[in-house]
C-alpha cells in the first residue's frame, strides 16, 4: 500500500483542535500501524492562504490527500471507531 | 457630565439612488441584511455594492460567495461592465470562494465551527485592505451546513470580527415570500441592525422591482418602497421618486410656442423650467402642437429632443414636412433627436432611465413626450405616476421646457388618468376638444391653467390647415364642451344676460 497523507485543517489550539489531533493519533499508532504515513497539520490563522486555496470552510477539517479517492471529514472526529472507512481505508489487521 | 457617543456614520454606496432614500449610504462599520426572493436582484446590489466602492471611491472589496462561482460571477457581471477580473489583478477586488466544490463530498463527524471561514475572510480583507465586503448569501450557508444553531452563533461571529475591522458588510439572504417573516431561517434579523429588503412583485400582470429600508438601528433613513430597475451596463438603478424635493427653480423667461396665437392665450408664450401638458382626444392635434413646439425651437437655434411613444419616425417626419417643417435638417444639423420606441419595449422605471439619460447627454432645451397616455397601458396606477413626478421633476431642474401630451379616452370632454395624477404638477393645461356644433365636429381650445401668469380663459375654436394651427374666435353660443355635455344658447339669450351684469352707465 502506498504512503497515506492526511492533512487536518485546524483553527488555533481549541479543546476541538486537540480532540481531532488525538484521535487521528490513535487512529494511526492503533489502527495504522506499520504503514507509512503522513500527518500535516495546518493552522489556518498561520496559514489562510492554504485555507483559501483548498475551499476550506468549517475547522476541523481532515482531508485523505493520498490514497485516491480525496475524502474530506468536517469535525472534531468524535471517535477513532468507524474513521477508516469514513476515510475509504481498509481496515488493517491489528499488528 | 454626558459623554455622547458619535453619530452612526454613513458609508456612501454609489449605487445610484440608494444613497439617496438610505439618507447618506449605509451605516459604516456594520453589517447590512438584504433579503429578497429569488431573482430579487440580490447578488447584483452584492457586487454593485463592491464594484461602485472600486470605480468611485477606490474603495477595495472582498467577495464571499456561498452560491455561485467566482468564475460565474466574473462572467455575469461583466454584463454590468464591472470588470472584476482586472480589479482582482489590481489587488482591489479578493473572491472568499465558499461555493459548493463538486469534487469534495465533505462528512461531518462530531463538533465543528467555522473558524476557517473566519481566518480567510480576515486574510482577505487584510491582503486587498478592503473596507466593504458582500457575503452571498446566507440561505446557501444553511444548506450546506444543517446546523442553524451554529450558523446563528458563527455568523454572529463573524459580523462582529468585520465590525473590529472596520469593514461595511452586506450580507443577502433569501426570502419566501415578498411579505412577511425578513429571512427564511428566522435568525437572520437578529444578526445585523439594518436590514434592506428588494422585491420582486407581479402587480397587475407587470413585473415591478421595489427596494424598502426596512430598518438602519440609530440613524435615519427614507420610510417606504421605491421603485428601482436593473440595467445592462449599469446594475441597480433606484429611483427615488417620493424623496424628490420641491426645490426647483422657476424662471421668468418665456419661450415661444412656435404658434402665435397660443402664445397670446397664454399671456407671452410658456415659461422656461416648466411643463406643459397637451391634453386632448385623439385627433385634435396634440402631436402638432408638439412637433410645432419643437420646430420653432429648432428654429430658433435650441436644441429639441422628441420622445415618441405612439408614431414611428417616419409618420412623424412626413407630418412635420407636411406643415413645413424639415425635421430632417434639423437632424442632421445635431440640433433634433427623435426617439421612437414602442411604450412595452421596456418597463417604465427603464423607460424613466433612459428619457433621464437622453436629456442628459443630448442637453436639450425643449423637450416633448408625445404621449404620456400611452405608457401609462404599461403600467400599474401607482408606478405610472411614481414615473410622471420622477420624471417632472428631473425635467424643472434641467433648465428646459417640457410639452406631454395626454390623450382622453372619449372623444367628448372627459379627462384621463394621466391628468388626475400629472395636472398639480404640471404648470400649464392646455385643453384641446372636440364640439359638436349644429352637427358638425370643430375643435375647441382653451388654456386651463398658467402658472405664475395671466392667461385668456375662453374656449377658443381653432382649425388645423396645411399650414397648422390657427386659433380663432371663442364658442358664444355653446356651454358644456369640458363636460362633453352641450347646450346651445341663442344669441339673443346671450344679449340678455350680457346686459343682465352691465353696469348702470348714470348710476352710482
Amino acid at each position: 500500500m502506498s504512503i497515506i497523507v492526511l492533512q487536518l485543517f485546524i483553527a488555533g489550539r481549541t479543546p476541538r483542535t486537540e480532540h481531532a489531533i488525538a484521535t487521528l493519533r490513535q487512529l494511526i499508532e492503533l489502527r495504522l500501524t506499520g504503514y507509512p504515513c503522513e500527518l500535516v497539520i495546518i493552522d489556518v490563522l498561520t496559514d489562510p492562504q492554504q485555507a483559501e486555496e483548498r475551499h476550506i470552510l468549517a475547522t476541523p477539517t481532515l482531508i485523505k490527500v493520498a490514497p485516491l479517492p480525496q475524502r474530506r471529514i468536517i469535525g472534531d472526529l468524535a471517535d477513532a471507531d468507524g474513521l477508516l472507512a469514513a476515510l475509504s481505508l481498509p481496515s488493517l489487521p491489528l499488528a | 457630565m454626558l459623554s455622547l457617543t458619535p453619530p452612526i456614520e454613513k458609508l456612501p454606496t454609489g449605487i445610484p439612488g440608494f444613497d439617496h432614500i438610505a439618507n447618506g449610504g449605509l451605516p459604516r462599520g456594520r453589517t447590512t441584511l438584504v433579503s429578497g426572493t429569488a431573482g430579487s436582484a440580490k447578488t447584483v446590489f452584492a457586487a454593485q455594492f463592491l464594484s461602485a466602492g472600486i470605480e468611485q471611491f477606490g474603495e477595495a472589496g472582498v467577495f464571499i460567495t456561498f452560491e455561485e462561482s467566482p468564475d460565474a460571477l466574473r462572467r455575469n457581471m461583466v454584463g454590468f461592465s464591472w470588470d472584476i477580473a482586472a480589479w482582482e489583478e489590481q489587488g482591489k477586488w479578493a473572491f472568499v470562494d465558499v461555493s459548493p466544490q463538486p469534487e469534495s463530498e465533505e462528512l461531518v463527524r462530531g463538533e465543528y465551527d467555522l473558524g476557517a471561514l473566519l481566518a480567510r475572510i480576515t486574510y482577505a480583507v487584510h491582503r486587498v485592505g478592503a473596507t466593504r465586503v458582500a457575503l452571498d448569501s446566507l440561505g446557501a450557508i444553511f444548506t450546506r451546513i444543517e446546523n442553524s444553531k451554529l450558523i446563528r452563533s458563527e455568523l454572529l461571529r463573524i459580523v462582529a470580527a468585520m465590525r473590529s475591522m472596520g469593514v461595511t458588510a452586506v450580507l443577502t439572504a433569501e426570502r419566501t415570500q415578498e411579505y412577511g417573516e425578513i429571512g427564511r431561517y428566522g435568525v437572520e434579523e437578529f444578526v445585523t441592525d439594518d436590514v434592506v429588503i428588494l422585491r420582486n412583485l407581479i402587480e397587475e400582470e407587470k413585473r415591478r422591482r421595489t427596494i424598502e429600508i426596512l430598518k438602519f438601528r440609530g440613524t435615519s433613513h427614507q420610510k417606504g418602497s421605491f421603485p428601482f430597475t436593473v440595467i445592462p451596463g449599469e446594475g441597480v438603478v433606484v429611483i427615488p421618486l417620493s424623496a424628490i424635493e420641491l426645490k426647483q427653480r422657476s424662471s421668468n423667461l418665456r419661450t415661444r410656442s412656435g404658434n402665435d396665437d397660443i402664445d397670446r392665450m397664454c399671456g407671452g408664450g410658456f415659461f422656461r423650467d416648466s411643463i406643459i401638458l397637451v391634453s386632448g382626444a385623439t385627433g385634435t392635434g396634440k402631436t402638432l402642437m408638439a412637433t410645432t413646439f419643437l420646430a420653432s425651437g429648432a428654429a430658433q437655434g435650441e436644441r429639441v429632443l422628441l420622445f415618441a411613444f405612439e408614431e414611428s419616425r417616419d409618420q412623424l417626419f412626413r407630418n412635420a414636412t407636411g406643415w413645413g417643417f424639415d425635421f430632417e435638417d434639423y437632424e442632421q444639423n445635431g440640433q433634433m433627436r427623435v426617439i421612437c420606441n414602442y411604450p412595452e419595449s421596456s418597463s417604465l422605471e427603464d423607460q424613466l432611465i433612459s428619457i433621464k439619460k437622453e436629456i442628459e447627454s443630448f442637453r436639450p432645451q425643449r423637450v416633448a413626450i408625445d404621449s404620456l397616455s400611452a405608457l401609462e397601458r404599461v403600467s400599474t396606477m401607482k408606478g405610472f405616476r411614481e414615473f410622471v413626478i420622477g420624471l417632472t421633476s428631473f425635467i424643472k431642474h434641467q433648465e428646459v421646457v417640457g410639452l406631454f401630451t395626454s390623450t382622453t379616452p372619449t372623444l367628448l370632454g372627459g379627462t384621463s388618468i394621466t391628468e388626475a395624477h400629472i395636472s398639480t404638477i404640471t404648470d400649464s393645461i392646455i385643453l384641446m376638444r372636440y364640439v359638436e356644433l349644429f352637427g358638425e365636429m370643430r375643435r375647441g381650445l382653451t388654456v386651463l391653467k398658467m402658472r405664475g401668469s395671466a392667461h385668456d380663459k375662453e374656449i377658443r375654436e381653432f382649425i388645423i390647415d396645411g399650414k397648422g394651427m390657427h386659433v380663432g374666435k371663442p364658442f358664444r353660443t355653446i356651454s358644456g364642451i369640458l363636460s362633453g355635455q352641450f347646450t346651445h344658447t341663442a344669441p339673443s339669450e346671450i344679449e340678455r344676460l350680457g346686459n343682465l351684469f352691465k353696469d348702470d352707465s348714470g348710476g352710482v
